[in-house]
């Protein structure tokens, strides 16, 4: 089950002709989705289109009952290959992931489609996970229609828009064979908007109508020869077709004035920004009415020449909004004008930056530049002359003070005392070559712990290792994959591998039950039972059947000793070949969200529950920080006391702590210091529990008051 | 705190004629504060105005505990779809609220505060993050720091706890942060249709509508000075009254009291809390020893110096007395005031049942320091007994001290108090202070300012096991460069700086690097050769 519920949320995917939506961007793609009638969809999670497939988790009855078949794809490769079911039959399929983690390794499949091409339509939605918030290495995803030849979309982002863009992009990939990418970025993923919203429609042709009468067409088959006939398809009959239809539906957009000395083209998801911009410089007003001629590309591949032609006539100079690289928009634009002997300067990566998201004060400061270059005339003179700029402070004693804050492991994390122990064992056996993978886990590359040098991508950590296998070496490696990469891809192309290329270095699994980083999905690991996918296979099964012989498993990685322990015979031992050890507890965020509840239940019901947290005795707390050392953990903070004779703050930990056990087994298993003690508070008691706890209370209460007569007490500082 | 007042931000609030504005609202949080929250309500209260908002977000894994950012748009709804912008640009925000200070100062970094424009509500609390948390001494940014450029930036800034406001009321920051900004004034809503956003919300209403009221009136009344979270005064000015005991333990306690008042005035309550944890430590009779050092410094002193040397003799040489030992910590452990503040801590009362587990994990150097100092130097001296006793001894234990048996035993182990002296430990260690003190205090004469910085070097020793010779290692290190330095003038500077980078990391590196400097231009013979 996922992080986040939208259990209420997807009871908007119900309404009717005529009804007002509101709601954030993810919901309206799938509602679109419903709308359009589409017939299956699938897809693997990440930010920022995690939640659409949680949306579609939560929706499986809405689903149902259209008849629409939903699945939680094993990977982006598996999603997109699911698109073959577009292939025969007139049926519409969607699926979804981030971009460009997510078309890398979808790209096989993706070829292979776009190749033979399709006759339902079939819609891609990636998410550009670009920019502010981003995780990952900063690339684009036009490359990747470019080399295929899908269509790619990239709609304003308002929800009217994107939700007409979802309708457009399945009748455009009808009309023309293709498959059809749609890129959102995190912000229009979660823009909160309205539309007006359509009845769902039921598929015309559901995917059992389907099984119930197969069809096979060899030309559509990627082999030679049909695969030499594909490539002229592509180029003589559906890329015509193509541009054909993105005019007649309009789907590019004109804003602003017919005519005038400068345009803006611009990326359809650029939209908002450079409105921003011109309404700054007074070029628009607050409800986008501009004086500026703008060219909206809510298709940015194929490019229309003439509409873009067309936009240059009688201008003297434009500008092309393209974020990332590299340029290819304005490659492809400067071509036509070049080829089309245009007069009209293009103006693009030389007024904004080339690499880098396109931020407000960048669109601020490079279309001001632009306008003021090629038609200062239109400018107020306010805007032309600015009085003096406004002031800031001197930002030093920012810069001094203000903390780094990248994200971490959170409160109470299983995998944390994994990295106490691989640190322990480290400072034991000395530094080793350490590989990391993608997910939550990936965190330990941060301080404290600063584990891991590499991250390949998903479920290849141990892959990413496979070179430091040498008989000559006293050292071994150590990786780490998530469960979730394991799943994606790491059984064969890390743990398979591993096997069969006899590596000798040390793996670890980190099992906590779901796919945690992208919002805590099911996988096949889980321990939950899930309505509709069988879960609770055990990883180790899968180690063992794919011939590792040296499996351990932790079933609680709080145990820092038993996990030191591990670690170290896993790098001692004389046994050959992968040393897997899979170290499984509960992602904590999830178990808190499930468990909560429950207790809270429990304890109003009159059960009996203990619930433990941890806390630290400032006065023994000498403020050496070791154990924050060996945590990063939120709740266990720093305070300073009241005390002039203390130069160090102590450490303390506040009220969010979730009694995990970290703390005191780091400072046993590292030899720390005594200030911790865990106190576990028993609700509910029994009669007999009281009674003991009155008698025992008393005895001690005696012994204190005993020793107090014999020294001076002191108010507590 | 509001540096410029709130009947000044309401006058500069958009104007309900002023159609075409549009309002923009950034907050910056730390992952897991519930910025979430805040954006829906904000969005909603526009919405029950009249305005047409638009809410976006950074959800994902970049938001795990770190750094977060959501921002709202809003604009009167004339029938029109206004074109938002999607994030926040410099110069370009109404409001900034941030849920934690630092991240108030992120955002004056970004610029997304500035003085034309921006009201800034922040929380004045701390969270730490991770860098600040693991130096060996204090990493800890300067809250004072950022709050003074914050209010330079800002147009208006509102700064208060507003997360101790929202846990007082039961409820989380989100509340007291709506309120903050209902109070402001800065947008031209009732306080009655926040109120009633945060109903129609539908969760923890009480709770929240009190964290939100008394943000709103705190807010209005603007009555409190903008300092971050001021340091208590020292307390224990009454001195007899601190104390409790026997009329004869009393009579003595007030002896070395009056003791300390023939000190000079500036040491007074240095060496009044010195006293006190020496005594709580140990006895009256550790008392007077700790006294009479104390009055070998003094005699050294002068007022020159704002004397200096006394009061950090008084700081360090107290806490060098009072060492870390077994004993300590089971008598810490087994206090009245200890059971009471767990409990207070834990937040239930004296009658529910609570278990209470400590971590201990002695190692034979411990249980050698608690043996009698010939017994213990004993098997010290013996490598081969040591390892074998050790490897019996050197395990984790979880004591309970709830249960009779765990609390009996740490309370037997607390009184060997009373033959501490003769314990190997307080053998070691004080021949340790001795030599320590002794150096400062023969430093003194010739090098007033080098002797008081050799009494702050005893800082660096602290803590448990491992840990604790790690500090004495950093401390015969930055003392080791003492002859490199002496006859210099500014041979106390460079201790000073020594010292400070001996705090910077756990391993020493910063300490490494100073000390090299220190030999490069202490040295310049050999360092040519």
């Amino acid at each position: 089950m996922a992080e986040r519920s939208f259990a209420r949320e997807v009871e908007k995917l119900r309404l009717s002709d005529g009804e007002e939506f509101h709601g954030e961007g993810i919901l309206a793609m799938t509602k679109a989705l419903l709308e359009c009638g589409v017939g299956y969809v699938g897809g693997y999670q990440g930010a920022p289109i995690s939640h659409l497939m949680d949306v579609l988790a939560d929706a499986q009855d809405i689903l149902g009952e259209l008849g629409v078949h939903f699945e939680a794809s094993a990977s982006e490769a598996t999603a997109t290959a699911m698109l073959a079911a577009s292939v025969h039959y007139p049926i519409r399929g969607a699926v979804t992931y981030k971009s460009t983690v997510g078309t890398n390794v979808a790209s096989d499949a993706l070829a292979n489609l776009a190749s033979g091409g399709v006759t339902g339509g079939a819609l891609i939605i990636v998410g550009e996970d670009y920019g502010e918030g981003s995780s990952i290495m900063q690339e684009r995803s036009h490359a990747f229609a470019m080399k295929s030849q899908v269509w790619l979309l990239d709609p304003r982002p308002n929800l009217p828009t994107i939700v007409k863009t979802v309708e457009d992009a399945f009748e455009l990939s009808e009309a023309s064979n293709t498959p059809v990418m749609m890129e959102v970025r995190i912000r229009c993923c979660h823009v909160h908007g309205s539309f007006t919203t359509k009845a769902n429609k039921r598929p015309p042709v559901t995917v059992a109508d389907a099984l119930e009468n197969p069809r096979r067409d060899t030309a559509r088959i990627v082999l030679p020869p049909a695969s030499f006939l594909h490539e002229h398809e592509k180029i003589n009959t559906r890329w015509p077709a193509a541009v054909r239809f993105i005019k007649e539906r309009g789907i590019n957009e004109f804003f602003g004035p017919e005519t005038g000395r400068i345009g803006i083209v611009m990326q359809g998801g650029m939209y908002n920004g450079v409105i921003r911009a011109l309404q700054r410089s007074g070029l628009a007003d607050t409800y986008g009415e501009t004086k500026v001629p703008l060219y909206v590309l809510n298709a940015v591949y194929p490019l229309i020449d003439d509409q873009f032609l067309d936009f240059c006539r009688g201008k003297d100079a434009v500008i092309v909004v393209e974020e990332g690289q590299p340029n290819h928009i304005e490659q492809a634009f400067g071509d036509m004008l070049y080829k089309a002997s245009g007069t009209t300067k293009l103006c693009g990566k030389n007024y904004l930056p080339m690499a880098g998201e396109y931020t407000g004060q960048v669109m601020l400061d490079s279309l001001g530049a632009f306008v003021r270059d090629h038609d200062p005339g239109i400018l107020d003179a306010r805007v032309r002359a600015p009085n003096r700029p406004v002031e800031l402070p001197d930002m030093t004693p920012l810069a001094d003070n203000v903390p780094g804050r990248p994200p971490g492991f959170c409160t109470g994390c299983p995998e944390r005392p994994i990295f106490a122990a691989t640190k322990l064992v480290e400072q034991e056996l000395g530094a080793h070559h350490i590989a990391s993978d993608i997910g939550c886990h990936l965190f330990s590359i941060m301080p404290p712990f600063e584990l891991g040098g590499t991250t390949m991508g998903y479920g290849l950590g141990p892959a990413s290792a496979s070179a430091f296998n040498s008989p000559d070496a006293k050292r071994r490696s150590i990786s780490f994959v998530g469960d979730g990469g394991f799943w994606h891809n790491g059984l064969t192309s890390s743990i398979g591998n591993a096997v069969f290329n006899r590596n000798d270095g040390v793996i670890v699994i980190v099992d906590n039950f779901y796919s945690a980083a992208t919002g805590g999905q099911d996988i096949l690991s889980s321990r939950a039972n899930n309505k509709s996918k069988s879960t609770r296979h055990p990883i180790t099964a899968a180690v063992k059947g794919m011939g590792v012989k040296w499996v351990r498993h932790i079933e609680r990685t709080y145990d820092v000793g038993l996990m030191h322990e591990t670690l170290r015979e896993a790098l001692t031992t004389d046994e050959t070949g992968p040393k897997v050890i899979v170290a499984s507890s509960e992602c904590m965020l999830n178990r808190q969200r499930r468990e909560k509840p429950q207790l809270a239940a429990a304890v109003k019901e009159g059960r009996r529950v203990v619930k433990p947290r941890f806390g630290v005795d400032e006065d023994v707390c000498t403020g050496d920080h070791a154990c924050m050392r060996l945590s990063g953990c939120p709740s266990l903070s720093v305070k300073t006391l009241d005390d002039p004779l203390r130069d160090d703050p102590v450490a303390a930990i506040d009220h969010t702590c979730v009694g995990c056990g970290n703390c005191g087994e780091v400072a046993d298993a590292a030899v720390l210091c005594p200030s911790f003690y865990q106190a576990e508070t028993v609700f509910n008691p029994s009669g007999f529990e009281r009674f003991a706890n009155r008698l025992r209370q008393r005895v001690i209460g005696w012994l204190q008051a005993r020793r107090d007569r014999s020294r001076l007490v002191f108010e507590e500082i | 705190m509001n540096e410029k007042t709130i009947a000044a931000a309401k006058a500069d609030a958009p104007k309900a004629d002023d159609a075409g504005r549009i309002i923009s609202v950034a907050i910056l949080a730390v992952g897991g504060q519930g910025g979430g929250v805040l954006t829906d309500w904000i969005v909603s209260v526009a919405e029950a105005n009249g305005y047409r908002a638009q809410s976006t977000s950074v959800a994902g894994v970049a938001q795990r505990t770190g750094a977060t950012i959501y921002y709202v748009e809003m604009c009167k709804d004339t029938g029109r779809q206004p074109v938002f912008s999607l994030s926040p640009a410099q110069g370009d925000v109404d409001v900034l609220i941030a849920a934690e200070l630092m991240e108030a100062g992120r955002s004056v970094m970004r610029g997304f505060v500035t003085p034309d424009r921006t009201t800034l509500i922040t929380s004045s609390h701390r969270i730490a993050a991770v860098s600040e948390k693991i130096a060996p001494g204090d990493g800890r940014g300067s809250s004072d720091a950022v709050l003074d450029t914050a209010r330079k930036a800002a147009k208006t800034l509102i700064a208060f706890d507003m997360e101790r406001m929202a846990v007082a009321a039961g409820s989380v920051i989100s509340s007291s942060l709506f309120g903050a900004l209902a109070g402001s004034g800065v947008l031209p809503f009732s306080r009655e249709s926040y109120e009633e956003t945060i109903r129609a919300s539908g969760r923890g209403v009480a709770a929240s509508l009190r964290a939100f009221g008394a943000a709103y009136d705190r807010t209005v009344a603007g009555a409190e000075p903008a300092t971050a979270e001021a340091e208590p005064d020292v307390r224990g000015t009454d001195e007899v009254a601190g104390a409790q005991g026997s009329p004869a333990l009393l009579f003595g306690w007030q002896e070395l009291v009056s003791r300390t008042r023939a000190l000079p005035r500036p040491a007074h309550d240095m060496a009044l809390a010195g006293l006190r944890k020496v005594v709580d430590y140990q006895d009256l009779a550790y008392g007077a020893e700790y006294l009479a050092g104390l009055e070998r410094a003094v005699a050294l002193d002068d007022e020159g110096h704002d004397h200096a040397l006394s009061i950090t003799a008084a700081k360090y040489l107290a806490n060098a007395l009072c060492y870390d030992d077994i004993v300590r910590v089971a008598d810490l452990k087994t206090r009245a005031s200890r059971s009471a503040r767990v409990r207070r801590e834990v937040g239930v009362d004296g009658e529910t049942v609570l278990r209470v587990t400590e971590y201990f994990h002695p190692r034979i150097e411990e249980v050698c320091g608690t043996l009698p100092a010939g017994l213990g130097a004993f098997i010290e001296a013996r490598p081969g007994l040591s390892r074998w006793l050790d490897a019996r001894l050197n395990k984790g234990r979880r004591i309970r001290t709830d249960g009779l048996f765990g609390f009996t035993l740490l309370w037997g182990l607390a009184g060997l108090k009373r033959w501490r002296r003769r314990l190997l430990r307080h053998r070691v260690e004080s021949a340790h202070v001795g030599t320590w003190y002794d150096l400062a205090l023969e430093t003194a004469p010739a090098d007033y300012a080098l002797a008081v910085e050799i009494l702050a070097c005893r800082r660096l020793i602290k803590g448990y096991s491992d840990t604790h010779a790690r500090g004495l290692s950093k401390y015969d290190r930055v003392i080791g460069a003492l002859p490199m330095l002496e006859g210099r003038q500014d041979a106390a500077d460079w201790l000073r700086r020594l010292r400070e980078a001996a705090l910077k990391d756990e391993k020493g590196t910063a300490l490494d690097g100073a000390l090299q400097t220190v030999a490069s231009f202490a040295m310049p013979e050999s360092g040519a050769a």
